[in-house]
């Protein structure tokens, strides 16, 4: 049996479904229409008319990652910001307006601090070794 | 949600034959509804996406000076259909390297969020498919799908152009998604919740009461609420991860044939989703200015005109800025959203928390002419 809440949600599945429908089809049909003729020089990665050399899974630059950390850190706080946003206004109503004001902008100030402990931090440059350097010779 | 649909159907005279289909089950009725109107939106949305393409390569003739597509139909307006017709008879090459699981799975992860955040989007005040209470929440949450996809179809590739475009897509989508959700928490803030049926019934009436012209903090996170949607998007200037000049096409350079066109397509309809969330949150979406006496069909109608129509004015928006600026460099376009989209964003939430409080919910024009 399904649960109450589905009635809600049954738009956004058929509508991925039909995502799904559409996708598989126009493959299908790109399957059925397109012509093929493999080779194994078509089939090597572009680049350029060379030969590739070695696999693009490689390293690739830290800052990447440094931004997705980043990133998560900020998400999770704007996640946790919704439901005090959403009733914001409710408690103003209510005449609870300060009181609600004082929590929302304290827990900003928190946010504040991290993004001015990253800039600080100089990762929110992205040629970070460069302008660190720079910094330290001046 | 059912019961509505299922109530509003039974004042019509053919309700007794969809009983006889169905019988009782008010689940399947109101599935097949859905089904119809998902069918409906879908097809309307692959047009607009297709004419998309139209629009904008007309457009950048006009801007260029050139006349642009003018073979395929009057004034070349069948030319997504011969793009489209083209992309399927093309050969579908894969790289021998590829992820072929992943390879596979990108374009259609792309469809999937794009096509999930059409089920959300406020194309009138009564016909939304899912007036979800979390709706904006919702809608941020499964768009970043695309931002997967974006990473996934780079990674999946093995080539390095691909890789080097689907990191870049990716620090990029996540990156803009902040000063987006903050810009979107102030409207949640000024409207008291997070779904799109209360966002509109807060900007009814004249353009004063819309939540651009609320407060001035909002003016603000208007705009900075545009500009990460364009970057979310990857239209230029901020179109890095496909910069045809340094990475060939970026995350796309290894799909042909109909799986680049998912992947256009998928763009495409994502630039009209965006605009069209920033006019339900900014511009007042559908919502009429003034009261009329017409019936309930003919309402809705109009009001899905007038939020067709400013939607597609921010789309032509979208396109005039692409035409208009050259692309930025990497660690300039991170520098915007880190150190001036952000904590702009910030302060504007800020500012719209202390207006609401202080000046007790009331809009600028609220204050000047003492109404609402």
């Amino acid at each position: 049996m399904l649960p109450a809440q589905f009635d809600g949600l049954m738009p956004i599945v058929i509508l991925m479904g039909i995502a799904v429908l559409l996708f598989t089809g126009g493959h299908f049909l790109s399957v059925l229409l397109a012509p093929k003729k493999p080779s194994h020089l078509k089939s090597t990665p572009y680049e350029c008319g060379e030969i590739p050399v070695g696999s693009a899974w490689s390293a690739f630059n830290v800052r990447f990652y440094v931004v997705g950390l980043i990133f998560i850190i900020f998400d999770v706080e704007s996640v946790l910001m919704f439901p005090v946003a959403s009733i914001f206004r409710e408690m103003n109503d209510m005449g609870e307006g300060g009181y609600i004001l004082v929590i929302f902008l304290s827990f900003i100030s928190v946010l504040i601090e991290g993004i001015g402990y990253c800039w600080r931090k100089g990762d929110l440059d992205w040629v970070r070794s460069y302008q660190v350097s720079l910094k330290n010779n001046k | 949600m059912n019961q509505t649909v299922v109530s509003y159907l039974s004042q019509y005279e053919f309700y007794d034959f969809l009983i006889k289909l169905f019988g009782n089950n008010q689940t399947l009725l109101a599935a097949t509804i859905y089904v119809l109107f998902s069918g409906i939106i879908v097809a309307v949305m692959a047009t607009i996406g297709g004419l998309g393409t139209y629009a904008e390569r007309k457009i950048s003739a006009d801007i260029q000076q050139r006349i642009g597509p003018n073979r395929v139909g009057p004034y070349g307006i069948l030319q997504f259909l011969a793009d489209g017709v083209k992309m399927i008879t093309k050969e579908d090459v894969m790289p021998f390297t590829a992820d072929k699981m992943l390879f596979y799975l990108a374009p259609m992860l792309a469809l999937i969020g794009v096509f999930a955040t059409l089920a959300v989007l406020p194309w009138s005040s009564g016909f939304m498919m899912a007036d979800l209470n979390v709706g904006v929440f919702y809608l941020i949450a499964i768009s970043s799908l695309v931002g997967v996809s974006v990473f996934l179809g780079g990674y999946a590739s093995n080539s390095k152009w691909s890789m080097l475009g689907g990191l870049r897509g990716a620090s990029q989508i996540i990156s803009y998604e902040i000063p987006v959700t903050i810009s979107v928490l102030a409207i949640t803030l000024l409207a008291g919740g997070m779904s799109f049926g209360t966002i509109l019934s807060h900007q009814q009436g004249l353009p004063t009461n819309w939540f651009l012209f609320h407060n001035p903090f909002a003016f603000v996170a208007g705009f900075v609420y545009f500009v990460g949607a364009l970057a979310e998007t990857n239209r230029a200037p901020f179109d890095l991860p496909e910069a045809e000049s340094e990475l060939v096409s970026g995350y796309h350079t290894e799909y042909t044939g109909m799986r680049f066109g998912f992947f256009a397509l998928a763009e495409y309809i994502e630039v009209f989703v965006v605009c069209g969330v920033g006019a339900a949150l900014f511009l007042g979406g559908g919502n009429l200015p003034f009261d009329t006496d017409l019936d309930i069909i003919p309402t809705q109608l109009v009001q899905v005109t007038i939020f067709m129509t400013k939607t597609l004015l921010l789309y032509y928006v979208v396109i005039w800025i692409r035409w208009t600026f050259p692309r930025l460099r990497v660690d300039q376009l991170m520098a915007i959203c880190w150190k001036y989209l952000t904590p702009i964003a910030i302060v504007n939430l800020m500012g719209c928390a202390i207006w609401l409080v202080v000046f007790n919910g009331k809009s600028m024009a609220g204050l000047l002419f003492g109404s609402h």
